[in-house]
């Protein structure tokens, strides 16, 4: 990131060998600079079972294995994909929309709630995991990845769902739609950027959260999940080029509602902005996370 | 090591950006400690006594690698296990058994590990009849004493202990103790924050005493406690407040 202190590069070899694990650990000092990062991924890995659990968790504490809790978790987007259906069938005036632009509104809802959920679990991981931070070292990163494995837990139950209405609108089933997993990769990739960088950013400024829901609330409408992205006129086509999830739920709606591989343009769009967001959320965290302890 | 603390109650966006018209920064800084140096060799135990907010935690989150220093270097060789606070990572809403795994795993153990201390864990809580109760529902000893019992069953090389550690009644408090002991006399390096004089005198090698933010006095925990106990003018009554 920015230039490191003198102190820093000469510890810098000292320290390469493991952050949290090795024989021999040195402290010195150091606000802003990046830890070695092998290392770092390795004890992050380590460590999963840790996320995990702490996913578990969460989803254990909002009943989420009694049945009218996931009931209620897939109950709300489904409800609020009707809402969405009857606004956009009043704004349209009749016709046109069938159940078709219905299962292409319900994976796209769907899809976007997993990152937003991803977000906005992770904004609190790092300052509301104060007593856990102040008196345990561990890599830091898994706060808000066990917030985005909560939201990936809470997204599976939907795409269950999803396949029903997939059926009564006739949509074509084939090997396309392997194409999913990788998308459904680079959501959780592009989640896990995003979360982190909130997370952090919420250390420094407590009100990130407050902004957050009016901001998850832009990027849903300038998202192709309300229309279909070809329906977005030519002089407002940036706007899929310059919104992260622009090419991303382009191509989730390509293979799921089209029945085709998604377009060139929208998986290279979708593959560059979910590892762009990843680098600059995880460097930001990753340099950052070490200054947490002191600014909780 | 140096606090900054700010005077707001928390940074936000919206006083940034107001704080930035008007220049000002309202921050004091708290030098919580100052030239603090010291050798601890591997497989001893170091007492380090001192009166509240003399810097103490600050040394062992240091020393632990959870705060960075301002200035200065620490060397550690080995794996460090931090036991500063009890319940790290347990969540009230779960059961003691989901607790049990989720305090292991923030302390850093494997899946395997947990389940084979498992039992280790349950019975030296003595909770055997609860562990599927939520902990919402656990008096504050039982709580006390689970967490403990997770604590102490992680077998590191470097131990840093932090006081506090006195939970539920005297027959437990007695076992925790033995426990302590049956720790210290290990083959592990061990730092052990402790106001009970009586405890550092008997488990320690060497102590050091902190006097707000420096280093006053290293030597045998003999001359180190009592030089301390007469700066604290209590005397012997001290040797009553008998804690790990």
């Amino acid at each position: 990131m920015t230039s490191l202190p003198a102190s820093e590069q000469q510890a810098a070899p000292a320290r390469e060998e493991n952050e949290f694990t090795s024989e021999r650990h040195v402290y010195e000092p150091h606000k802003i600079g990046l830890p070695p990062l092998g290392p770092y991924a390795r004890e992050l890995w380590r460590r999963r079972e840790f996320a995990r659990e702490m996913a578990r968790t969460n989803l254990r504490a909002q009943h989420f294995n009694t049945v009218f809790g996931q009931l209620w978790l897939v109950l709300n987007p489904l409800l609020l994909a009707c809402v969405y259906f009857l606004l956009v069938y009043i704004l349209r005036g009749s016709g046109s929309r069938g159940v078709e632009f219905f299962a292409h509104l319900l994976a796209g809802l769907f899809a976007y709630y997993f990152i937003s959920d991803s977000i906005r679990l992770s904004v609190k991981s790092v300052t509301g995991g104060g007593r856990l931070i102040l008196n345990t070292a561990f890599p830091r990163a898994l706060l808000p990845l066990a917030g985005v494995i909560t939201a990936f837990m809470r997204f599976l139950p939907t795409l269950v769902i999803y396949i029903p209405v997939h059926i009564i609108a006739g949509l074509p089933f084939g090997p396309h739609m392997l194409w999913l997993v990788p998308l459904i990769f680079l959501m959780f990739v592009m989640a896990s950027g995003a979360g982190m960088l909130v997370s952090a950013l919420q250390v420094y400024f407590r009100d990130v959260k407050n902004f957050l829901p009016y901001f998850l609330r832009i990027w849903l409408y300038s998202s192709p999940v309300l229309y279909y992205a070809d329906e977005v006129p030519d002089g407002l086509q940036w706007i899929l080029y310059a919104n992260p999830l622009g090419g991303l739920l382009t191509a989730w709606s390509d293979v799921l509602i089209m029945g085709h591989a998604p377009e060139p343009w929208a998986i290279g769009m979708a593959t560059a902005w979910s590892f762009g967001i990843f680098l600059a959320g995880g460097l930001f965290f990753v340099s950052r996370e070490r200054e947490f302890a002191v600014r909780l | 090591m140096t606090y900054r603390t700010s005077l707001e109650s928390a940074p936000t966006l919206k006083s940034t950006v107001l704080k930035l018209g008007r220049r000002e920064r309202v921050i004091r800084e708290v030098h919580a400690l100052k030239g603090v140096s010291f050798e601890v060799p591997e497989g001893q135990v170091l007492g380090v006594v001192g009166a509240n907010g003399a810097g103490k935690s600050t040394l062992m989150r240091t020393v632990a690698g959870i705060l960075p220093p301002n200035s200065g270097r620490v060397e550690v060789h080995g794996r460090v296990s931090t036991l500063l606070a009890l319940g790290v990572g347990f969540n009230r809403k779960m059961t003691g058994r989901q607790n049990v795994v989720l305090g292991g795993l923030a302390a850093g153990l494997t899946r395997d590990q947990l389940a084979e201390k498992y039992d280790e864990i349950v019975s030296f809580a003595e909770l055997e009849d609860f562990m599927d109760m939520p902990m919402r529902t656990y008096s504050s000893g039982m709580y006390g004493r689970l967490a403990f019992a997770v604590a102490v069953t992680m077998e590191p090389e470097i131990l840093l202990i932090d006081e506090a550690l006195s939970v539920g009644d005297a027959r437990f408090r007695k076992k925790s103790f033995r426990k302590m002991r049956e720790l210290c006399t290990e083959d592990r390096t061990i730092l052990l924050v402790s106001h009970a004089l009586g405890s550092i005198k008997e488990l320690c090698d060497q102590a050091i005493w902190i006097h707000k933010g420096e280093l006053r006095m290293w030597d045998e925990p003999e001359n180190v406690v009592d030089a301390y106990t007469e700066f604290l003018e209590v005397g012997e009554d001290a040797f009553t407040m008998e804690d790990v």
